[in-house]
């Protein structure tokens, strides 16, 4: 959600190339919600995310999100499943998709993300996730995750969230350092970060917490202190990011001018590797570069989803969308975002009909970061010497791929290429030898 | 009103007594080109209208810079007094590296025009070129321009010229090419003090080329100066250096396009065309004769331009490799003293060693192969002529430091250049400091005035080249100019210093420099190499090395993360764009054994130019 990239004007109308919808209305491929909520009530200084606190609103206000969002679905109802927007119904039928009241995606994964989602009432959020449900449908295992910062929850609001379906709460810790906080101007109270998990757990929601690793000043015993408190937390998932400084940031600013060093790679790196042996001591295993899970099942299907090629539309200002090879972003500014769906035209700002080349190449990194990794098979041929010399230099190792297929019957066997723990580090040259 | 003459002198039949020929000595920036606008518009020869801002400089670089790389002869009339004057101004290279082809032209006139800023005073370039006026036994004329500028202090100025040559302050003429103010006493003053040309009329015909332009149209455009005897349309002349013969196909004036004239006569200045196709073939000083009665001397002072810079230049491309050829090629037809061969780098690939006149040779050169021909070129640092002899009696000419013998050397020389720098006198302090740092030995130092100071040393050309004129500029807050000219070779105490990554010798890096320099040389280039090198993903060790002893190291530390750690949906166009961008940049990379250098770590190694990298 960081700094917008640049692409094509996005139609008014919102539609989507017929192609692209044909593919999405036939696939199997998976689909999801992200809801964005951007909302803050400060900003922190490393944050580049599209939110706002309540002095830059302007005219928006928080009161006005859960209108504008379900605005939003019922326009991405249309833009999906009207008829005029290159659907054929009669088409579809014939080659055996059903049509009509059941839809036969629901949705598999809903994810409020911010900004901070905890801000918003819960009865707010019952209603989104209410009409997403009565529009689209939910899977019967959907994953339904909020983000919410320690502070602003309690075990009525919980609660409440639980009746209205949300079942995963992913909690931003960051750091159990209060110097580390303060650097990145995070406010809350790392003790609440116990109390939030535990009311979260009581309350029966999946717990997840995030952190953050690189921050100037924080030393590697900093974080080593950091991740034990986590792993005593005892959550299921945990995700952890190096800081990265982001243009226009106050960080950004405040390294420039000489104030903070900038994160040092290899300090980063060495965070990692001490992260990634304390998680497995503590039974959990990686499953994407930044993502541990204590099972399979625990894993994130929303995250999981962006990473395999699923498909999402993104609601909110300045929120990205997938369908079948289409990315398109909103407007950035709520009062702008909401103004448009009050007119019933498209929030979307801009849009990038990818290449096949491009749905390759994006292919290649997004699934490369995860512990199911590359098929060989989807590899083109001419990367093939390329892989041979990664798997040599210990950045990829090979595993034989032998599992059912669906069908039952067969047997399929290739091979697999996942990423080895110097090559999540190094997941850009990886990916880039691939491809060059 | 402007005066223009009421009649115009015919060329071809013009009597010498009524002939001026002039040229203009001035710094770049200085003002010359509004000049000679001012005067192509006075006397009648430009249109007001069609008056294009500097319309002699022609290529667009000289434009855009202010300076002029090729001159240009223009005739001018003129009326003093009622008699109808022919004036020919021919206008300089204003530059050190074009010393030889400022002396031609200086040897066509026999007046000269020293225009100097009002508000800058003197510069060592035009000192030099105002030296060589006055060796040459031209008449001088010094002017003051801009004196509309508020800046001007013309009190100070024409002190300072009237005591460099020898004349009253009130002799120093004061216009503003800009205004027009007093360009029309200045015209008339030429005609008054400048001498008329002499010469036999009836002698063998002799013109001395001062210049020589490729047109692609016509083929080379030959400017010369008739000394004795006269030539005509399609008489066959002959080129005195060569004996080639060729025939006129048309002779004529410039004022200020080509006009056909029925020929030149003596103290005449105009062009030829004969069809060659390549300045070579018509050389800057070379005397053309008629070749039926040709002439038994030739005029004296011709030599063949000869390189003093050395660097090759590299296609940053190398499927470019073929069209650099053919550039050098098309820019060789207009540029006589630019010399190239092809050479091959480990590092650089397939390139050129290409030799210039100088620094600035050099610059215009590669600038106009980007600039016309499209090219994205590196170019090595330059370097100079050394003339080796080896333990076993033999000489090498090498200008290719990765040329440079490895085993010991009897004895190795090089070219040694007379520097003049004018500066300010608060500068002098440290200019000296550097000079002697650069293993210069100081020959001399005047006041020009009160403030202003020339130092004369004695420096290796190696020296120069090597940043040595960006260093003046920065210690004197661009006040200081320098001048050089070659003074022959001395035997020196040279080492070559290769560079080494991960063991593997870099040789487009290699360099030769004196022996007390070579260790503070390669801590630098191994430590400059540090920041410009990309981390890879093992250790890269970089070393200086002196044949086999290594005099300094620095370690780029093996990459161990560059993953970005978030990748969610809102990420994701913006993580493949970043993709698309390090796939065309590591297009960019050069190998060296596994280790890959990007372009612009070689363009900014060689050039000093450093940003750390991210």
């Amino acid at each position: 959600m960081s700094k917008q990239p640049i692409g094509d004007p996005a139609p008014i109308d919102g539609s989507i190339p017929s192609e692209s919808l044909r593919m999405f209305t036939t696939s199997e491929r998976g689909f999801s919600a992200y809801v964005h909520v951007p909302f803050c009530t400060v900003r922190c200084g490393y944050c580049d995310f599209n939110t706002y606190t309540a002095t830059e609103l302007r005219g928006f206000s928080r009161t006005d999100w859960a209108g504008a969002i379900i605005k939003e679905i019922e326009f991405s109802n249309e833009v999906l499943f009207s008829t005029q927007n290159g659907f054929d119904a009669d088409e579809l039928s014939k080659s055996g998709t059903d049509v009509g009241n059941e839809w036969q995606h629901p949705l598999q994964s809903v994810f409020f993300g911010g900004g901070t989602p905890s801000l918003i009432p819960a009865a707010d959020i019952a209603k989104v996730i209410s009409t997403l449900a009565r529009t689209f449908g939910l899977e019967p295992e959907a994953e339904v995750t909020l983000e919410a910062n320690p502070d602003t929850v309690s075990a009525e609001y919980l609660q409440t969230l639980v009746t209205a379906g949300v079942n995963r709460i992913s909690i931003g810790m960051q750091s159990a350092v209060p110097h580390v906080l303060a650097t990145l101007d995070r406010t809350h109270n790392p003790e609440n970060v116990r109390i939030a998990v535990d009311l979260a757990k009581a309350t029966g929601l999946e717990t997840s917490v995030d952190l953050i690793y690189g921050a100037p000043g924080e030393s590697l015993g900093d974080w080593k202190q950091t991740v034990q408190e986590a792993i005593a937390l005892e959550t299921n998932h945990i995700s952890a990011y190096a800081l990265i400084v982001e243009e226009g940031t106050k960080l950004h600013r405040q390294i420039r001018r000489g104030e903070f060093q900038p994160p040092s790679d290899d300090l980063q790196a060495e965070m990692y590797e001490y992260l990634d042996a304390e998680l497995t001591q503590a039974g959990f295993s990686w499953y994407e570069i930044s993502n541990w899970a204590k099972t399979p099942k625990h894993r994130s299907k929303h995250n999981i989803a962006y990473w395999q090629g699923d498909d999402w539309w993104g609601y909110g200002p300045g929120a990205h969308s997938h369908i079948a090879g289409v990315r398109w972003w909103n407007v950035k500014h709520p009062a702008a975002w909401s103004e448009r769906l009050s007119n019933n035209l498209s929030p979307a700002l801009q849009r990038e009909v990818l290449s096949e080349e491009q749905i390759y190449e994006e292919g290649l990194l997004l699934r490369s970061r995860l512990i199911d990794g590359l098929e060989l098979a989807d590899i083109k041929p001419e990367a093939h010497p390329a892989v041979s010399e990664l798997v040599s230099e210990g950045l990829l190792t090979k595993e034989i791929i032998s599992e059912k297929a669906q069908t039952g019957e067969k047997e399929t066997t290739g091979e697999r290429l996942v990423l080895t723990l110097t090559g999540r580090l190094l997941a850009d040259t990886v990916i880039l030898r691939l491809l060059t | 009103m402007t005066p223009k003459a009421q009649q115009i002198q015919k060329p071809a039949a013009t009597n010498p007594k009524d002939i001026r020929n002039f040229c203009i000595i001035a710094h770049i920036d200085h003002g010359k080109s509004t000049l000679a606008d001012r005067m192509l518009q006075l006397t009648g020869v430009v249109g007001d209208r069609q008056m294009r801002a500097q319309y002699l400089d022609r290529m667009d670089i000289e434009r855009e810079r202010g300076i002029t790389i090729k001159s240009q002869a223009v005739r001018m009339p003129w009326e003093v007094d009622g008699n109808s004057y022919a004036l020919n101004m021919i206008d300089t290279p204003g530059h050190v590296d074009f010393t030889y082809e400022v002396s031609r032209s200086l040897a066509a006139c026999e007046g000269a025009i020293l225009l100097v800023d009002a508000a800058q005073g003197i510069e060592a370039q035009t000192l030099a070129n105002l030296y060589l006026a006055i060796e040459n036994d031209l008449v001088i004329i010094p002017v003051l321009n801009k004196i509309d500028l508020p800046s001007a202090d013309p009190e100070k100025y024409a002190n300072e010229i009237a005591k460099l040559i020898g004349c009253s302050p009130d002799d120093v003429m004061r216009v503003s090419g800009k205004t027009g103010l007093g360009v029309e006493d200045l015209l008339d003053k030429v005609v008054e003090l400048v001498p008329p040309p002499k010469g036999d009329p009836e002698a063998p015909a002799r013109a001395m080329i001062f210049d020589s332009v490729y047109d692609s149209y016509r083929g080379v455009v030959t400017y010369v100066r008739m000394i004795d005897g006269s030539l005509k349309p399609r008489q066959r002349v002959q080129m005195m250096s060569t004996k080639a013969t060729h025939e006129l196909l048309e002779i004529g004036v410039v004022s200020p396009e080509p006009i056909p004239s029925e020929g030149l006569g003596v103290g005449e200045v105009g062009y030829l065309i004969t069809g060659v196709k390549d300045v070579r073939q018509s050389k800057v000083g070379d005397t053309v004769t008629s070749a039926q009665k040709p002439a038994s001397e030739p005029l004296a002072g011709y030599t063949d331009p000869k390189p003093m810079v050395f660097s090759g230049l590299y296609p940053i491309d190398a499927s470019d490799f073929a069209e650099l050829r053919e550039s050098l090629d098309k820019l060789k037809l207009s540029d006589a003293s630019l010399q190239y061969e092809p050479e091959t780098s480990a590092a650089l690939g397939f390139g050129f060693r290409c030799g210039f006149l100088g620094l600035l040779h050099l610059e215009i050169i590669t600038e106009r192969l980007s600039r016309e021909f499209g090219l994205d070129l590196i170019a090595t640092a330059p370097s100079v002529v050394y003339r080796v002899e080896t333990e076993d009696g033999k000489t090498l000419v090498v200008t290719n430091p990765s040329e440079y013998p490895d085993q010991k050397v009897r004895a190795v020389y090089e070219p040694i250049v007379k520097t003049a720098i004018l500066l300010p006198k608060e500068y002098v302090g440290s200019v000296m400091e550097l000079c002697q740092s650069r293993r210069g030995v100081m020959e001399g130092m005047d006041y020009l005035s009160e403030d202003r100071v020339e130092l004369r040393y004695q420096m290796p050309l190696g020296e120069i080249v090597f940043d040595f004129f960006d260093q003046l500029k920065s210690k004197t807050q661009g006040y200081a100019s320098l001048d050089y000219e070659p003074a022959g070779e001395q035997a020196a105490d040279l080492v070559k210093v290769d560079i080494l990554l991960q063991a593997q010798k870099v040789d487009a890096f290699s360099a030769v420099v004196h022996r007390d320099k070579a260790y503070s040389y390669g801590v630098m280039m191994a430590e400059r190499l540090r920041k410009l090198i990309p981390r890879q993903q093992f250790e890269v060790p970089i070393q200086a090395a002196i044949g086999s002893r290594i005099i300094a190291r620095e370690t780029i530390s093996a990459m161990r993360k560059d993953v970005l750690a978030k990748c969610y949906g809102g990420d994701i166009s913006r993580k493949r764009k970043l993709l698309e961008k390090q796939k065309e940049g590591k297009k960019r990379m050069k190998m060296v054994g596994r280790v890959e250098v990007p372009q612009e770590a070689f363009i900014a190694a060689l050039s000093g130019d450093i940003e750390e990298k991210k």
